[in-house]
């Protein structure tokens, strides 16, 4: 063959194109796409009275599309685990309470409840109106049979866990108990239910709004089997009804006509789109194909942050990201002051604003902020300059044995992705430039880590992080007791164990949150965990939708929010609107859903403090911390 | 009695197929079983009483070759049974939902290359180390070596977000959305078609009986169509075998981008989640495909080369 000058330098004039462009579109993102002056505007939101928009301001079309990240595992609520199923499910179903848009238990099915004075009781008060999607009536004997539904072994619920707090889940669950003995039951008429506990469980109320306590309709369920879950077979409860089921293409819910709110649901219809690519997403976004996506990719944060400063929403979440130490092997075992030494070493802040920038908090707790009213444990070298920080751990590591002729070699083992692979070299790094210790990173496929970090054989510094499926922050606690599924640490402390043996039997709220911040305070001075960062929910929402509020559940059910109509510049129509509220997006968080969410929040009260019973301990007894 | 001893040879690979999928599964089950974790891991075990429930509804805790029979009976029977992951669905719904998607991208794909291919590869042949040889070869260069993870963003940015031209992702039957999927899949084929085309035109070109069509006063484009073109294509119809399956199989990286609901997706989704039914069905049904697709582009090689006879011997 002969060689061919000119199409050698054709190959590279076009590769060095290619790269070019390439390195254009890197983490500053790419230049194309409408310039946020030239997006159309919604009309600003005017509220009547009550909270609700005025319908001038509506648009004609009330339609959302929500992307909705991976394909959900199941529309059967008592199956459904992962976020994307839960999403949906919040929209087609309602337990016995439910949550509001700013993420508060309130009332669902159950009008109010009464709790007994040693917290183990709960009556439930049903609605008498309720229907189900076909118009069915739905009562008390509904939500008996779902809940031994989900219990019931041969169910095989992977979500079942979430019920562990009734009385003999776990026996039911286990087969060792029929399901009838499940502490479930009807009290005096079919519209009155009792649940048992098996100890005080502040955060019941939060875990009936879960997809696994929902209702099913028990004849659609025996007649269809496994496949009642299907467009078409599905009769559900909540504000919307499944009608469209393509795999990995969409999903379609309409409107419920029989939901008990129903004239207060806006929403004609919720697309929801499943995306297997954030970044996907994100251009179905920027075309207006969707409304509202899951998350957005690390990479294009900064990028998003400067082009669409307004659709671009950031919140805290109750998740906390951290690296562990596996405690039962050589050489953190039994050495509590070179890990302090590992741990002071990281500067947080590099790795958040330099190295992960997607708008997370710098941490040095284990339970991330905004939990339900709980203050977290702060270390005292939370204060200090990471210079002193660094001060501390070279001396820590000194004392510890280690120095430039004997190194500390560590491995940092991760699960295969971006994300942890940055945040694992930056710590590497960290400790290599502060403490001369040599780490090496490993990663490995999820299902092959998550196995050796259970078995703890291999482990030493491993990527660790909850994200809590509950608003309570004995869900981050609980991991460390001994012997816990979760424990992946090797972790053990008989004083830690038997203050959440407390915390389990509390009543009293500011007790136990200082239980629980006196065994977040142990796990902490125990050197356990690395903490690096709390989570944050980010996504981008169209300017034109609204009754949504951030929090920290992350849920957002569909039947709070509505579209505003656009703003037309060349409208000749009178425009108050545009005067009234200058500024829509900050009088939108305050008005709609939380002012229903304190109504019934007073609903709530109001019923646990019903008279008839006044069982219930008073809310706010002991010491204030 | 061509025709008699072509039945005998197609029937002879199709029995054949028996075995080779059978091997097929019994590697395959045994294989994605030894990969270390289950399908019901997460960030938090499970508590051993849910686990325990799970493993029996997948009949995951009896003696592996129990499983490993019952399965076979199961895809005899034609059914590959439930998918772990996707509750609702049986791995045969998923199939039968994803196969025609990705058949009709790959199968479109596929037919773009061939005929794009061939036409730019007999064109450069004409034009051996001319300008537009070289450069058209550059080009299909650039097409085999730049990966499609790296085209398809670009396809998207410059006709979807900025051009506003076409959509840029997900899937609904509409030919604009099938555009730059179909685009994508396709164009590292047309740059290898058109190699492989320019290269055997070439070689054929030089061969004494088109020297003898020329010498007899042929028009030079009877001459290529006529006798150059078949014998040119044979390596582009043995290339098109295993690349057709491929395609039609579904491309994991051009469904994620496009966010198209394939097959494709199915094959890694479900590997990484253990979902052992999911993954065993796939594997099947793309040995079935790919088997039979080796078998179809054998009888039109035959059909090709009159120098391939399957009652040679006789």
């Amino acid at each position: 063959m002969k060689r061919y000058p000119a199409n050698r330098l054709f190959t590279a004039a076009v590769a060095l194109a290619l790269a070019a462009t390439l390195g254009a579109c890197g983490d500053e993102g790419i230049e194309f796409g409408t310039r946020p002056e030239n997006r159309v505007r919604p009309v600003a939101p005017l509220l009547l009275p009550d909270g609700r928009p005025d319908p001038v301001v509506l648009a004609a079309e009330q339609v959302v599309r929500r992307g909705n990240g991976q394909e959900p595992t199941t529309l059967d609520p008592h199956q459904a685990t992962g976020r994307p199923s839960e999403h949906i499910l919040r929209d087609l179903f309602e337990g016995l309470t439910t949550e509001s848009a700013g993420g508060q238990v309130v009332p669902g099915a159950a009008l109010r409840w009464n709790i007994s004075r040693d917290a183990r009781t709960y009556t439930f008060y049903l609605r008498r109106d309720l229907v189900w999607s076909n118009g069915e009536p739905l009562d008390a004997t509904d939500f008996v049979y779902s809940l031994r539904r989900a219990a019931d072994p041969t169910t095989a619920s992977s979500a079942a866990d979430t019920l562990l707090p009734i009385q003999n889940a776990r026996e039911v669950l286990a087969g060792e108990l029929p399901v009838e003995e499940l502490g479930v039951g009807l009290l005096d008429d079919a519209y009155t239910m009792q649940i048992t506990l098996t100890g005080p469980t502040p955060y019941f109320l939060g875990l009936l709004a879960s997809p696994v306590a929902y209702p099913v309709n028990r004849a659609n369920v025996e007649a269809f089997g496994d496949s009642f879950s299907k467009p078409g077979n599905l009769v559900s409860n909540g504000a919307f009804v499944l009608t469209e089921w393509t795999p990995r293409t969409r999903i379609v819910l309409e409107k419920n006509p029989n939901f008990r709110e129903a004239e207060d649901t806006l929403l004609e219809r919720v697309v929801y789109v499943p995306t297997e690519e954030q970044a996907t997403e994100v251009n179905q976004f920027r075309l207006g194909e969707l409304d509202w996506t899951s998350e957005v990719p690390s990479n294009q944060f900064a990028w998003l942050q400067k082009n669409y400063p307004e659709e671009l929403v950031v919140s805290p979440w109750m998740g906390s990201y951290f690296f562990g130490f596996n405690l039962t092997r050589e050489p953190f075992e039994n050495n509590p002051s070179l890990r302090m030494a590992l741990i002071l070493a990281i500067d947080r802040e590099i790795i958040t604003d330099k190295v992960t920038r997607f708008g997370e908090r710098p941490s040095f707790s284990l339970v991330p902020p905004g939990i339900d009213g709980y203050v977290p444990f702060v270390p005292e070298y939370a204060d200090w300059t990471q210079e002193e920080r660094n001060h501390e751990a070279r001396r820590l590591l000194e004392q510890a044995g280690y120095s430039e002729e004997n190194p500390l070699r560590v491995e940092i083992r991760y699960n295969t992705s971006g994300n942890h692979k940055k945040v694992a070299l930056a710590m590497a790094s960290m400790w290599k430039q502060v403490l001369g210790v040599h780490a090496t990173l490993v990663n490995e496929e999820y299902r092959v880590f998550l196995q050796n970090r259970e078995q703890k054989v291999l482990t030493q510094v491993f990527r660790a992080g909850w994200i809590s499926n509950y608003n309570d922050p004995y869900s981050f606690l609980e991991v460390f007791r001994t012997g816990h599924r979760g424990n992946d640490y090797g972790y053990s402390n008989s004083t830690f164990d038997a203050l959440l043996d407390e915390v389990g039997t509390e009543r009293v709220r500011a007790r136990r949150e200082r239980l629980m911040f006196e065994a977040e305070r142990i796990v902490m001075t125990d050197n356990v965990i690395i903490p690096v960062y709390s989570y944050v929910s980010k996504r981008l929402i169209n300017p034109h939708l609204r009754g949504w509020q951030p929090n920290i559940l992350d849920h957002h059910p569909s039947r709070f929010m509505y579209m505003l109509r656009s703003f037309d510049p060349n409208a000749l129509a009178p425009a108050p609107v545009e005067d009234s509220a200058p500024d829509g997006l900050t009088e939108l968080e305050v008005l709609p859903g939380e002012e229903s969410g304190s109504v019934d929040e007073a609903e709530i009260e109001a019923a646990a403090d019903a008279p008839e019973t006044s069982e219930e301990p008073p809310p706010e007894e002991g010491e204030p911390r | 009695m061509r025709q008699e001893s072509l039945f005998h040879h197609a029937s002879s690979r199709l029995l054949g197929l028996v075995p080779t999928l059978l091997l097929l599964v019994t590697i395959s089950f045994f294989l994605i079983r030894v990969a270390p974790g289950g399908p019901f891991d997460a960030e938090m075990a499970a508590p051993p009483e849910i686990r325990a429930n799970l493993e029996a509804k997948y009949h995951l805790d009896e003696p592996l070759l129990q499983q490993y029979f019952r399965y076979l009976g199961e895809i005899i029977a034609g059914d590959f049974g439930p998918s772990f992951q996707y509750k609702d669905w049986s791995v045969n719904e998923l199939i039968a939902r994803g196969f025609p998607i990705s058949a009709t991208i790959g199968g479109l794909a596929m037919v773009l290359a061939f005929f794009a291919g061939t036409l730019i590869g007999i064109f450069a042949a004409l034009r051996q180390n001319r300008l537009a040889d070289h450069a058209l070869m550059g080009i299909g260069m650039l097409g085999i070596s730049i990966p499609n993870f790296v085209i398809a963003p670009l396809l998207i940015l410059g006709l979807a977000i900025y051009g506003g031209w076409l959509p840029a992702s997900g899937w609904d039957w509409s030919w604009q959305r099938g555009v730059l999927p179909v685009v994508t899949l396709a164009l590292p084929a047309i740059a290898y078609i058109a190699r492989l085309t320019r290269g055997s035109m070439i070689e054929v070109l030089h061969s004494n009986y088109i020297r003898t069509a020329r010498a007899k006063g042929l028009p030079e484009h009877l001459v290529i169509l006529r006798h150059a073109l078949k014998p040119a294509l044979l390596p582009v119809i043995s290339y098109m075998g295993p690349a057709t399956a491929a395609m039609i199989t579904g491309s994991v990286v051009v469904e994620r981008i496009y966010s198209i609901p394939g097959l494709g997706s199915y094959f890694v989704q479900g590997a990484l989640n253990r979902d052992y039914t999911l993954v065993m069905g796939v594997v099947v049904f793309y040995g079935v495909v790919i088997i039979l697709l080796n078998f179809i582009v054998d009888l039109v090689y035959a059909g090709l080369n009159p120098r391939i006879r399957y009652d040679e011997g006789r």
